[in-house]
């Protein structure tokens, strides 16, 4: 163990303890995560993907706003039970323009990788109001106040501008028509052929049940509805991924 | 003029709080700025209510400036006593969840408030003030830096309030242990390195030819949380008037980035610089030296190195590629051995005076907390292994380790130093009572152990239920079944926390007391208490 002997030198200078700290502490973030952004099969190929729609993205906020991921994962295994329970195993390429990640990593509450189009808008309004109205079990927080909220259309396009500088594909005419999307997606009378021309399998609906006023609980709930229903499973190839 | 360039920041920043809220995108923003602008012009106010422009008189180098740390110890004690408060709250609302108060205090807003208080304004006050106490003792020098020190203290504690009062707004980044904003992580970056400009300046104008042991590791933290910030934290704002921003990396390598982010927030805040604080308290307490200089070096060098490679123990079977899921498990097995390699160093430290666990519960509160190390990085290791992350991940299991390692190795070792620190730096013959610090002792273990042990078994039976099937395969729980069977747990675990708060704000008392120069008639420890109506008998 005489090798020891040269950790002298480290020890009466501060400079290169310093230096050789952090050169130690940087090997594992350069070996394990780095490849990640280059290797091809990190992200496998599949159908269907699309960026959040302006409505989609603003309940996605108000998910994150909320801590929702304190509680729900967004990331089903690869398990018996848990496919049962909630669907298809999640795949890396589901969240892929999710800036940030939502998988969670305690379920105090059940995953909602898939929970899209498993209950009525009418349910989750209600549930969100109190949850232990249908949920008798349920430790949820209510969130009624969602519904009296009007949402904020103002910040539509920054928001599309700023994921497409971090990699989202919005194009410019997304961007242009933020606002109107937002607005027309929540409004089954409004003329929605362009949104779903930008945003296909888009679910247009009055999500909150209320005509007046476009409210956050119309964008959450919109968000939930489309989770995990944009990959179509039935054309989805596995071994298309192995390489 | 006394305070001049602290009025000046101050001042300055409350101008550009006041443009932010004027100038806002977006609601919350505003709010937040209104907030800022206030703390800031309390705070500008009060220093220039305190100036004077008499000449100062100089600096004497030869003392040490002990003044930060004395507020330091302050902060810990009064942030703890907040975070442990916060974490009984929602550990009430999992229990009785009618206790929710939206928006503001729902669990979900509520639960990094708790999380974020107990690790960074309770834990970090405790290893700035620990870090500017033993770095001038051991290296026998002024801290560098004069008002910077100042700027350190402030600027973390504006950092902690911008933080909390962000995360009851709804101003989040869902990053765990990364919560805060843009502005605010751009706030705490500034602090950091200046930070690390009076730790490594201090160390630069050293008396002493070597640097301490305790030292490698505080100097080893603060670069590393330097690194891990700056990348973790990498997004763009929808504007420089706005709240929200979004992550520069997305799904798999953004869930990467932050658990690499995540698992060394608990390497690198939560343990390496706490073992800085056992290298430095238990030799001073016990007034024994280092049991193992060799083994200091080659678990110091073998910890950081292995540490960093733990993170995607965070997410095995999820979307991330199985090759970084294996690396992150073999990486964390291996974690084992140099942390026992601490714990170790520290336990036999006490060679030869393990009788100052019967007589000084502050050596009681180290060898616990030393003892919860081992434990918890016993089973941190076993929880890393995929098999048995199967059924432990997503379960209260995880709450039961962290809270084994939080309360039980961070929250035990802080106090000792705590209660060694408050006596020295207000000049005091010995703290308030020691007995008091054996109650807090006690109601500290008695309140992790119901802790830890409710939350094992709701972990444990929670991951069984979830993958239960009957002889005919149906699953035989649904998920809200598994839900209603957690509550007697969760109201177990109420009690723990409870005990654990009471204890804290025993030491606030205790604290208290021996900075107002207070000293309990007291009976002194490992001698018997009279028998009760002792004076009223006879002598024999």
């Amino acid at each position: 163990m005489s090798f020891l002997n040269n950790h002298t030198k480290l020890e009466k200078s501060a400079t290169w303890l310093l230096i050789a700290s952090l050169a130690v502490v940087t090997v594992g973030g350069i070996v394990e995560i780095a490849p990640l952004f280059y290797l091809q099969n990190t992200i496998e190929k599949v159908e269907g993907m699309r960026p959040y729609t302006p409505l989609e993205l603003a309940g996605r906020d108000i998910y994150v706003r909320e801590g929702c991921y304190t509680c729900h994962s967004q990331m089903i295994r690869p398990f018996r039970d848990e496919v049962e329970r909630y669907g298809h195993y999640s795949l890396a390429a589901e969240s892929m323009y999710d800036h940030s990640f939502q998988w969670g990593s305690k379920r105090t509450g059940p995953d909602l990788a898939r929970v899209g189009q498993r209950y009525s808008n009418e349910w989750h309004v209600q549930h969100l109001i109190a949850p232990r109205s249908v949920v008798p079990e349920s430790v949820m927080p209510n969130y009624a106040f969602l519904k009296d909220t009007p949402l904020d259309v103002n910040t539509a396009s920054m928001k599309l501008t700023a994921n497409r500088r971090v990699g989202v594909p919005y194009t410019d005419e997304m961007i242009a028509n933020a606002t109107a999307d937002m607005r027309a997606q929540a409004n089954p009378e409004a003329d929605t052929k362009g949104l779903e021309t930008r945003y296909p399998k888009v679910k247009v609906g009055n999500f909150d049940g209320d005509k007046t006023t476009l409210t956050e609980m119309d964008a959450l709930v919109a968000y939930l509805q489309m989770l995990g229903t944009l990959v179509d499973f039935s054309t989805y190839d596995e071994s298309a991924g192995y390489r | 003029m006394k305070f001049g360039s602290g009025i000046i920041l101050a001042g300055g920043l409350w101008y550009v709080a006041v443009m932010g809220a004027a100038f806002a995108v977006d609601e919350p923003f505003r709010q937040h700025m209104w907030i800022a602008a206030f703390v800031l012009a309390a705070f500008t106010i009060a220093l220039m209510r305190k100036t004077s422009f008499e000449p100062q008189p100089p600096v004497d180098d030869n003392t040490y400036m002990d003044e930060p740390i004395r507020y330091g110890v302050i902060a810990t004690v009064f942030w703890g006593v907040v975070g442990f408060l916060v974490g009984v709250v929602i550990a009430i609302q999992l229990a009785f969840p009618d206790l929710n108060f939206e928006p503001w205090l729902n669990f979900g807003r509520a639960r990094p408030l708790h999380t974020s208080a107990v690790i960074f304004a309770f834990g970090g006050n405790a290893l700035i003030a620990t870090s500017f106490y033993v770095v001038q003792r051991t290296c026998r020098a002024r801290l560098f830096g004069g008002d910077m020190v100042w700027f350190v203290f402030w600027g973390y504690q504006f950092f902690i309030i911008m933080a909390a009062t962000g995360y009851l707004l709804g101003i989040t980044q869902s990053r765990e242990y990364a919560e805060p904003e843009w502005y605010v992580d751009l706030w705490l970056t500034i602090v950091w390195v200046v930070y690390l400009v009076v730790f490594m300046g201090t160390l630069l104008r050293r008396r002493e030819p070597h640097i301490y042991v305790a030292n490698w590791f505080y100097l080893s933290f603060i670069i590393t949380i330097a690194m891990l910030h700056v990348i973790n934290n990498l997004a763009i704002p929808i504007s420089f008037a706005g709240s929200k921003s979004y992550s520069a990396f997305s799904g798999v390598q953004d869930a990467v980035t932050q658990w690499w982010y995540g698992h060394n927030a608990v390497a690198f805040f939560l343990t390496v610089p706490f073992l800085a604080m056992m290298y430095y308290f238990v030799p001073k307490q016990v007034d024994r030296p280092i049991y193992s200089y060799r083994l200091s070096i080659v678990h110091f060098w073998s910890i950081i190195f292995l540490y960093i490679w733990a993170g995607p123990h965070h997410l095995h079977y999820t979307a991330v590629p199985d090759w970084a899921q294996t690396l992150g498990m073999v990486f964390s097995i291996m974690l084992w051995m140099p942390s026992w390699g601490g714990m170790i160093n520290g336990l036999m430290t006490l060679s030869g005076r393990w009788d100052a666990i019967r007589t000084d519960p502050i050596v009681r509160l180290m060898v616990a907390a030393m003892a919860f190390y081992g434990m918890a990085t016993f089973e941190g290791p076993m929880l890393s292994i995929k098999s048995v992350n199967s059924l432990s991940h997503y379960t209260d299991w995880t709450i039961a380790h962290v809270h084994a390692g939080a309360l039980g190795w961070n929250g035990m070792i802080t106090f000792a130093a705590v209660y060694f620190l408050a006596p020295r730096l207000w000049g005091r013959e010995r703290l308030y009572s020691i007995r008091m610090v054996n109650w807090h002792f006690w109601l500290a273990t008695l309140g992790i152990v119901l802790y830890a042990s409710s939350m094992w078994v709701s972990g444990i039976m929670q991951g069984l239920m979830w993958r239960e099937y009957d002889e005919q395969g149906f699953l035989v729980y649904s998920f809200a079944e598994t839900v209603a069977a957690m509550h007697p747990y969760y109201v177990m675990r109420v009690s723990g926390g409870l005990f654990y708060l009471a204890g804290g704000f025993l030491m606030a008392w205790n604290v208290y007391q021996t900075i107002r120069g207070r000293v309990r008639n007291e009976t002194p420890m490992g001698m018997a208490l009279p028998p009760r109506g002792a004076a009223m008998q006879p002598a024999q």
